[in-house]
């Protein structure tokens, strides 16, 4: 791989989501059409002028329709152009934006609309029996298994090998779910919430409790990317996907020491070297990393080599994690905060990292000057990562 | 401005059903081919795979979660295209095009047979709130959108039902020359006719049976494969896809999607008149017609044309147009997703002089063709050359 | 337009919350997926589910790099070669992780909790086992770390399924 050789850079230029919450109203297809035409405003774009589209959405089980991305082609605005729909799970969410990227640094294509839609509600009885076939047939579904068993077992080994206390993982929750009274499309903020909120929360899977968990929710989120042959066109302060990286673990993921996510730190490395970054805790000011469960949040920002194994808590612990703090993360209110529209949480990572460097955010903006900023998803059977670098020049 | 090179290419024998190896051990198997041939170690030499898959097909929700394992592609870049395999083959080229990544494996696979509800699973693919309660109503195969898109394709050319049926004569005669096709068959225009409507005007053995298997590409930027090997190289020369409106009753008549991917294909490719240009080409026949409206749409022959030219033998080893060689999906069998990378996989093989009886002398350059299936209009297309 | 001065980006999204009032007037399309499936095991895994009717678990060992595959598979993911051994293992070992679940498949929930864990296997590498339940302990007893052993039901109630394992127990000496 050569990580510096890249043909055109790539940058955002606008970016859309369309509120979190049951949207029992809206079809996917109208709702992939509303985060992308907001994408297409902020960017003073039409959908003539966009070469390419590319789609993220995760299982098709959730809508019950076979080869969901074509279904929600023209919603997303692929109707007559090429079109393209990646999917690696949860991942997806920073994946489709990658996609987005390779589209644009080949040199095939000068604009690209990303849009990533997911609508959870019409599956019944739950969300979870779409999870239901997420599982091996022959090992694991036979268990009939739920899919917060996982994550618990991930957090259980995570708080026992790094000796990590669970008050300290809750606290991610209240950062995260107070964050999110700055976000206009947030399904889940709380100004008010303490930590014993979460701690006294209903037991789900121990250790997990329900205020650890983000909620299932219908949304979607759409962001522009353009080339550097045309970006000053369209802005003058661009911001630019400096690096990108993903790695996809063992399908076996009994065969795994779930205490530290290796596939993570391999795609930030890429990520890293790929922008360029040595010292990612020195050179990298904010971060957005996935949190689906509020001891993800930990874990990655440890994966994301921003933190050593067990230190993400005492970061937290220490405040230093806060908006205000030292190394903001989630300012956005995260995925426990706005909520968890699987793959449309891009405009709550890729989003939010955009509009804190365009200085855009405004009462969520971060309080330091920040010019570099790193979002994170996390996917799959808890065994794939992609990481997304993005720098203001 | 970097190129890129097919390094290596393995597959398996395409069959009606593979009951003796799991999904994986299946793709395990068509990957050691293809990194032999190639003269690779994926641990070592690949900087990202790509599997081409769908859910619903395979049945598992997130079936990204089973794609690394069977291709060497554990803790490394690999991901999911959900789509045909043409267009893992376009995510590759692109990849490699921005200079980042070398060496890209594209993965497409069918193991269709264990889907014991395809005619449903196909179903679900329709609009859930307008469409699909039509066909439910009346417990129809869905596959009568392709009598309808003949029809409209039959009216809007002038070509006859006899022309269409001549392709599937053509196909599975071409595939008893094809060692991996399992439909290979010698019949007459009267079997196919007597086979009966399966939905008007399409016959049943227009319609391409499902098969197993799966194809692997290795692609790799120029400069590296031409290090890598001495052997002549068969080059992407050009991409495209593109796919239509979703709803079935905004569809065209002449495969739009098609006719746009040629173009943006073409266009990197510098084909300026295809039909003189290209010494073998593999179009999408699920339906016998789609070979014929394909081949205009890809501007092999003008609309009404194609039927003519099936009429006149000028389809095939020993015609003007060297076409659909492999058997076609009539005579390899719908490989699903994998279809494409099928019709990838002769073209490499024309070009590199291994298509053995079906051999097209000196073939240069070729281009494959696919479409992703009812019910919508999405496809790709590829050309391939060799420089030397 | 107050809310622009509120909130941050994006301004006005699109979309709203529903009233509860509003739930009631929803028109919705109702339909079953009719999707099934009839997977073959392959060749390791099949060999797994016959041993698994037999009280036994079985390995397959990669000559490169000399790890125990449990569950076992025909080739090896980290050196990409064929697997050549098959290795019965004691079917011990001890727990790598672990939940109590008060939650079922469908997210309903439950009184008595679900103990549930993935099982190391001793004669396999570090970390490397199968997910399963817990039987014969109390919640507050699981720990990492502890030796467990498998409760096999009855040898014609066996059909080669994972549930051919009732659950595993704390080892008993």
């Amino acid at each position: 791989m050569d990580l510096k050789k890249i043909r055109k850079d790539v940058a955002v230029v606008g970016a859309g989501m369309t509120v979190f919450a049951r949207r029992l109203q809206e079809t996917g297809k109208e709702m992939s059409w509303e985060a992308a035409k907001m994408a297409l405003d902020e960017a003073g774009l039409t959908l003539k002028d966009i070469d390419a589209v590319v789609l993220g959405s995760a299982p098709d089980a959730f809508d019950g329709v076979h080869k969901k991305g074509e279904w929600l082609l023209d919603g997303a605005g692929g109707t007559n152009k090429p079109f393209m729909r990646v999917y690696t799970g949860g991942g997806t969410a920073v994946f489709a934006p990658i996609a987005g990227w390779w589209h644009v640094a080949s040199g095939m294509f000068k604009r690209v609309l990303v849009v990533c839609e997911e609508k959870m509600s019409s599956v019944q009885p739950h969300a979870q029996s779409a999870f239901a076939h997420i599982w091996d047939p022959i090992l694991d579904r036979p268990l009939r298994p739920n899919l917060v068993w996982i994550f618990a077992m991930e957090m259980q080994r995570y708080m026992h090998k790094y000796n990590v206390r669970y008050e300290d993982i809750a606290l991610v929750a209240v950062k995260n779910k107070r964050n999110a009274v700055g976000h206009p499309c947030a399904q889940l903020a709380d100004p008010t919430i303490t930590l014993d909120d979460v701690i006294n929360s209903e037991p789900m899977a121990l250790p997990v409790r329900r205020l650890d968990i983000s909620p299932p929710s219908d949304g979607a989120s759409a962001i522009v990317l353009v080339s550097e042959d045309v970006v000053y066109e369209h802005t003058d302060s661009p911001v630019w996907i400096e690096g990108v990286g993903w790695c996809l673990d063992t399908t076996m993921w009994t065969n795994r020491d779930l205490a530290f996510p290796k596939f993570l730190a391999r795609a930030a490395k890429m990520a890293y070297e790929m922008a360029g970054i040595k010292n990612p805790r020195k050179e990298i000011d904010f971060a957005e990393p996935y949190d689906p469960f509020d001891y993800k949040e930990l874990q990655h920002l440890e994966g994301l080599l921003l933190a050593d194994p067990g230190e993400a808590a005492i970061m937290t612990r220490e405040g230093k994690t806060q908006r205000d703090g030292e190394f903001p993360v989630c300012p956005s209110g995260g995925l426990l905060g706005v909520g968890n529209p699987i793959a449309a949480t891009l405009g709550i990572k890729i989003g939010e990292v955009y509009w804190q460097l365009a200085r855009k955010a405004g009462p969520r903006q971060v309080k330091k000057d920040v010019r570099t900023g790193v979002a994170q998803a996390w996917g799959d059977l808890m065994q794939f990562s992609a990481v997304v670098v993005m720098r203001r020049r | 401005m970097r190129d890129v090179a097919v390094l290596g290419v393995g597959a398996t024998a395409f069959t009606s059903q593979t009951p003796e190896v799991n999904w994986k051990e299946l793709i395990y198997d068509a990957a050691v081919k293809a990194y032999a041939e190639a003269g690779i170690d994926p641990r070592r030499d690949v900087d990202s795979f790509v599997t081409c898959a769908e859910d619903y097909w395979e049945g598992f929700s997130i079936f990204d979660e089973f794609t690394p394992d069977q291709l060497g592609g554990a803790l490394r870049p690999t991901m999911t295209v959900c789509g045909d395999g043409l267009q893992g083959l376009a995510t590759a080229y692109m990849q490699i095009k921005t200079g980042m990544f070398n060496i890209v494996v594209v993965e497409a696979h069918s193991k269709i047979s264990e889907l014991l509800t395809y005619e449903h699973i196909v179903e679900l693919a329709f609009d859930p709130i307008y469409e699909r309660p039509l066909s439910a109503e009346r417990e129809v195969h869905p596959y009568y959108v392709a009598g309808l898109e003949m029809n409209l394709y039959l009216h809007a050319t002038g070509t006859t039902e006899e022309q269409c049926a001549l392709v599937a004569v053509h196909n599975r005669r071409q595939a008893l020359n094809n060692p991996l096709a399992p439909y290979g068959a010698r019949l007459g225009l009267q079997e196919i006719f007597h086979s009966g409507y399966a939905f008007t005007p399409l016959k049943k053995w227009e319609i391409a049976s499902r098969a197993d298997g799966c194809i692997v590409f290795v692609l790799a930027a120029g400069e590296i494969a031409r290090r890598l090997t001495k052997k002549p190289l068969v080059y992407v020369e050009g991409i495209g896809w593109s796919s239509e409106s979703p709803w079935i009753s905004a569809r065209s008549a002449d495969a739009s999607y098609a006719r746009h991917a040629a173009q943006m294909a073409y266009r990197q490719a510098g084909i300026t008149n295809p039909r003189r240009q290209i010494d073998v080409i593999e179009v999408e026949d699920r339906f016998a017609f789609k070979e014929l409206q394909h081949l205009e749409a890809l501007g092999f022959a003008r609309p009404g044309e194609a039927g003519w030219l099936a009429q006149s033998g000028a389809l095939g080893l020993d015609g003007e147009l060297k076409v659909n060689l492999s058997g076609g999906s009539l005579g390899c069998g719908d490989l699903i997703e994998a279809s494409g990378l099928q019709r990838a996989l002769e073209i490499v093989l024309q070009l590199r002089g291994e298509a053995g009886a079906r051999q097209v002398p000196n073939a240069r350059v070729g281009v494959a063709q696919s479409w992703r299936g009812l019910p919508h209009g999405t496809g790709a297309v590829a050309v391939f050359a060799r420089r030397d | 337009m107050s809310k622009k001065t509120e909130f941050g980006p994006p301004l006005n999204p699109r979309g709203r919350r529903l009233e509860a009032k509003e739930l009631e007037s929803i028109t919705h399309v109702r339909a079953k997926v009719p999707a099934k499936y009839a997977w073959a095991a392959g060749t390791a895994m099949s060999r797994f589910l016959e041993e698994l009717k037999n009280g036994k678990i079985i390995g397959r060992r990669c000559a490169r790099c000399d790890r125990v595959l449990v569950p076992p598979r025909m080739f090896c993911e980290r050196c990409f070669q064929p697997t050549t051994e098959w290795v019965y293992l004691p079917g011990t070992g001890v727990v790598e992780t672990f939940s109590i679940s008060y939650i079922d498949t469908n997210a309903n929930r439950i009184k008595e909790p679900i103990l549930v864990g993935v099982i190391a296997f001793d004669g396999a590498p570090p970390h490397c086992g199968i997910m399963h339940y817990f039987g014969e302990v109390k919640p507050e007893e699981l720990k990492i770390g502890m030796p467990v052993e498998p409760v096999w039901k009855p040898k014609e109630e066996r059909v080669g399924s994972v549930l051919d394992i009732k659950y595993f127990r704390p080892r008993r000496k």
